[in-house]
């Protein structure tokens, strides 16, 4: 069921669907974002590139906290998640609940596809709406075929994750995710588990959702689908956002070197 | 082997059946519970909890149930604290007292096994069902228990059979299931080979059965795993073929 929000929503004035600010997160002594700030307005499409290492997946991971950041705000659709210092010196969600609920407003997608694996296609499809946001499950099936014949693996739905291909079971995570009726969906690097044959039906699938107005933040290293479908690029280096903007500024005229540098290495990407 | 005795004494041992199905039964059940919140507990991450369990397992796992038996039974009559409360009218038992120590056996060794089905759920998936909103406990509800009892479940199947076996132990303390009836003949006929191959064979047959369920149960609880086997079974067909 989707609780009512505990306290007053906040509005962040700009009307930003999510606003990340001044994100720090370090593992050990290894500090992985020094400071990494993010807006995306309804109907952006962001894609973060950057070296392995840049900082990028755990900068999406923060957002949903899937990782526990140290320091910095994560609004969504203007409401604060609201955090309080742990024992640690760093951060701890200061409601639980609230964290669950904003979760269920942000669809992720995982390289690693991550289906439940003990249900069907559909099974999974369903699970959460009617769980979490306790759809009817008849409503629920159906919506749950719409959105599988969306991603094209409707003729699946009774089949378990392991008989899919990877491109299959990661378009049956996008549906998964697409169901709860998401207002951003997160991808932390969708293609980078699939076998190359197989990454042309994923990227299909989410240039298609990008076309429908979609909030999203890709993680990616697929350059030619960033540039191409991309309202904007932020180019991540060593946890600090090095280079941001409009895909033709990024890809065609960089200012930072370290981001040519990147570009020019996967260069072959872009133009290939 | 005096066969002359068989047909007279078995439908005597028969009628013990139901109290060793019961004995097995009821502490499966309770322990059951009882393994499920040990292994959350142990699971917890709650150093506190943790260590509770450890210390609990430990101590049932380290001694033998015969001894927790005779400590339940005769122990708890020392104390008059015991003997005044309400705990007396079970405690005085001895089908209690050997449920009891069955109970808390059972839960230390199968919350061990449940552990290692909680353990082997892939974190992605747990990760993925924390994206969706889902709380804990429906987290666990839904995700993480089903797989871990399908992952537990053929460890599970053998403490079942272990437990139906150990109620043989009560007839320690007076009970008269299958063994404890065998003894109390034998103490007539002097007779120990031929009772003691009959009651074997009837733990043989309760134990067959068991085995059988459990496979079944098995089969029906992971439908994907059935499915996987087949395909994998296709797939060397398929490859066969090709040589």
């Amino acid at each position: 069921m989707v609780a009512a929000p505990s306290e007053p929503v906040v509005a962040s004035g700009d009307g930003a669907m999510l606003s990340v600010v001044d994100l720090h997160k370090r593992f050990g002594s290894l500090e992985v974002l020094k400071g990494v700030s993010l807006t995306a307005r309804q109907g952006d499409v962001i894609s973060m590139i950057g070296a392995s290492g840049s900082g990028k997946s755990t900068f999406l991971r923060c957002i949903n906290l899937l990782e526990i950041p140290d320091a910095g705000e994560v609004r969504v659709d203007g409401e604060l998640i609201r955090m309080v210092p742990s024992r640690t010196g760093g951060l701890r969600p200061a409601d639980t609940r609230q964290v669950d609920r904003i979760r269920s407003r942000l669809g992720m997608v995982f390289q690693s596809f991550n289906l439940w694996t003990h249900m069907t296609v559909l099974e999974n499809v369903i699970e959460a709406p009617v769980h979490v946001l306790g759809v009817p499950k008849r409503e629920a099936i159906e919506r749950a075929e719409a959105l599988l014949d969306k991603v094209g693996i409707v003729e699946k739905r009774n089949e378990y994750p392991a008989h899919l291909s990877g491109g299959q079971q990661q378009r049956c995570a996008i549906a998964r995710a697409l169901a709860m009726e998401p207002q951003v969906m997160l991808f932390d690097e969708p293609t980078s588990a699939l076998d190359p044959e197989l990454v042309g039906e994923v990227l299909r699938v989410m240039r298609q959702l990008a076309e429908e107005g979609r909030t999203m933040i890709i993680v990616t290293h697929e350059m030619r689908f960033a540039r191409e479908v991309s309202s904007e690029i932020v180019f991540l280096h060593q946890g600090r956002i090095e280079e941001q903007g409009p895909p033709a500024q990024v890809f065609g005229a960089p200012r930072s070197e370290r981001c040519r540098q990147f570009l020019a290495t996967s260069a072959h990407e872009v133009v290939g | 082997m005096r066969f002359e005795l068989f047909p007279e004494y078995f439908p005597q041992l028969l009628a013990g059946v139901p109290m060793t199905l019961q004995l097995a039964a009821l502490s499966l059940f309770l322990g059951f519970f009882l393994a499920v919140l040990l292994a959350v507990l142990r699971t917890s991450g709650i150093a506190p909890l943790v260590g509770f369990v450890k210390v609990y397992v430990y101590v049932f796992r380290g001694t033998p149930l015969l001894v927790q038996i005779f400590l339940i039974y005769y122990g708890t009559g020392q104390f008059d604290l015991i003997k005044q409360s309400f705990l007396w009218p079970v405690l005085r038992e001895a089908y209690w007292c050997a449920i009891i120590a069955m109970t808390l056996n059972t839960g230390a060794y199968t919350s061990e096994i449940i552990r290692g089905g909680i353990e082997s759920v892939a974190w992605g998936q747990v990760e993925a069902a924390k994206a969706c909103g889902m709380n804990a406990w429906l987290r666990f509800r839904r995700v993480v228990f089903p797989q871990a009892i399908r992952q537990a479940l053929p460890g599970y199947g053998n403490e079942i059979i272990l437990m139906v076996k150990a109620t043989s132990l009560a007839s320690t303390i007076t009970l008269l299931e299958v063994t404890g009836i065998a003894r109390k003949i034998i103490s007539q006929t002097y007779a120990p080979v031929e009772l003691f191959v009959m009651a074997g064979a009837i733990y043989l047959t309760i134990v067959f059965t068991i085995t059988r369920i459990v496979d079944l149960i098995e089969k029906r609880l992971s439908p994907e795993r059935a499915a996987a086997r087949g395909a994998k079974a296709t797939a060397e067909r398929d490859l066969a073929s090709v040589h």
